[in-house]
């Protein structure tokens, strides 16, 4: 036993280290792990919140916020993406009951909503850079679209992610490794969100006020 | 003597990363997430304060609220998780975002007031 390591018998030389390792079951600090990754993920996105809001009002005599944004269609990708969080809390209840069915089903409409929400995203980016807006054109269009482009990449992978896990789930079922899986990316998806939350305040909103 | 342990680990640990909430910590979150949404969008899209800087704090204070309310409705923040390491790295990293921004935002308002004119300047007139 590990407690028991250092002990100095009759005929015994002490031992100063563990004969064994701890026993540790798989993956039993992937979560915390998994939270260790997203915090750095947080500083990724602090620098470039950090940029944007040095940058943010160096318009080059281009187009500024207002000649660009329209809040409406920012209001429904917000939307899109706080119904695929409360969605995702769904899919976790139902993994939680055993439900492999209803895990899936919830896991597709996050998917949707999170495919509505590139779309649209998509869709705003075209329009942009139609306009001429593109990332070249000011130091405020390069900051913006490195911040709002990082932050959809970062859901575009989590929607590959989520594809990935629907399969896994079908094949093998609601496994240990797949129920890890499934607590790792509910943190990602969830973190993503609050992300989102920056974004939509600092770019869209302040710059509307600018 | 082993096999004991290994089962008393993996018993801790199944405690341990079973930590999501209930459907009522769900709909809480979504609902004030939801008004926590649409004051800000409101605020700046009707503008009923007159002031912009106060929309501006108002607009910032809201955001703060909603990412604590994320933090603890959605990913089920608290200080025991862990065994604590997930508030203590949370905390580590807000300290350094904070540093980050405030002092990124405080050397460059600094740095720009002291240039010929700021680019608004040129450009807005």
């Amino acid at each position: 036993m590990a407690n028991q390591a250092i002990i100095v018998g009759a005929g015994q030389a002490p031992a100063f280290h563990l004969a064994e390792e701890p026993h540790h079951p798989e993956g039993h600090s992937t979560a915390l792990g998994f939270w260790l990754y997203l915090m750095s993920d947080c500083l990724i996105f602090a620098i470039l919140f950090a940029v944007f809001a040095v940058l943010g009002g160096n318009f080059a005599a281009g187009p500024a916020p207002k000649d660009l944004f329209d809040l409406n269609l920012v209001a429904l990708n917000t939307a899109m993406l706080l119904l695929s969080s409360i969605t995702f809390g769904f899919a976790m209840l139902s993994m939680a009951r055993q439900r492999k069915g209803a895990t899936l089903a919830w896991l597709a409409v996050t998917g949707l909503f999170g495919l509505a929400f590139l779309s649209i995203e998509l869709y705003e980016f075209h329009h942009m850079i139609h306009l001429g807006a593109t990332p070249q054109r000011s130091a405020f269009l390069s900051a913006f679209f490195t911040l709002v482009g990082t932050h959809g990449l970062h859901v575009t992978f989590g929607t590959i992610w989520l594809v990935t896990l629907m399969v896994q789930i079908g094949r093998f079922g609601l496994i240990p490794a797949n129920r890890r899986r499934m607590t790792c990316l509910s943190m990602f998806w969830h973190f993503l969100d609050v992300i989102w939350i920056g974004v939509f305040t600092i770019v869209y909103l302040m710059g509307m006020l600018r | 003597m082993s096999a004991e342990t290994h089962a008393d680990h993996g018993h801790h640990h199944d405690g341990h990363e079973e930590t999501h909430g209930s459907l009522r910590d769900y709909v809480i979150g979504f609902v004030l997430s939801v008004i926590l949404t649409a004051i800000p969008f409101w605020l700046v899209m009707a503008g009923p304060i007159e002031s912009k800087t106060v929309t501006a704090v108002v607009v910032l204070a809201l955001a703060a609220v909603q990412m604590v309310v994320h933090m603890v409705y959605f990913l089920h923040m608290n200080g025991r998780s862990e065994g604590g390491w997930n508030m203590m790295a949370l905390v580590f990293t807000v300290i350094i975002v904070v540093i980050v921004l405030v002092g990124s935002l405080w050397v460059m308002t600094h740095l720009n007031a002291n240039m010929m004119a700021t680019h608004e300047e040129m450009i807005r007139r």
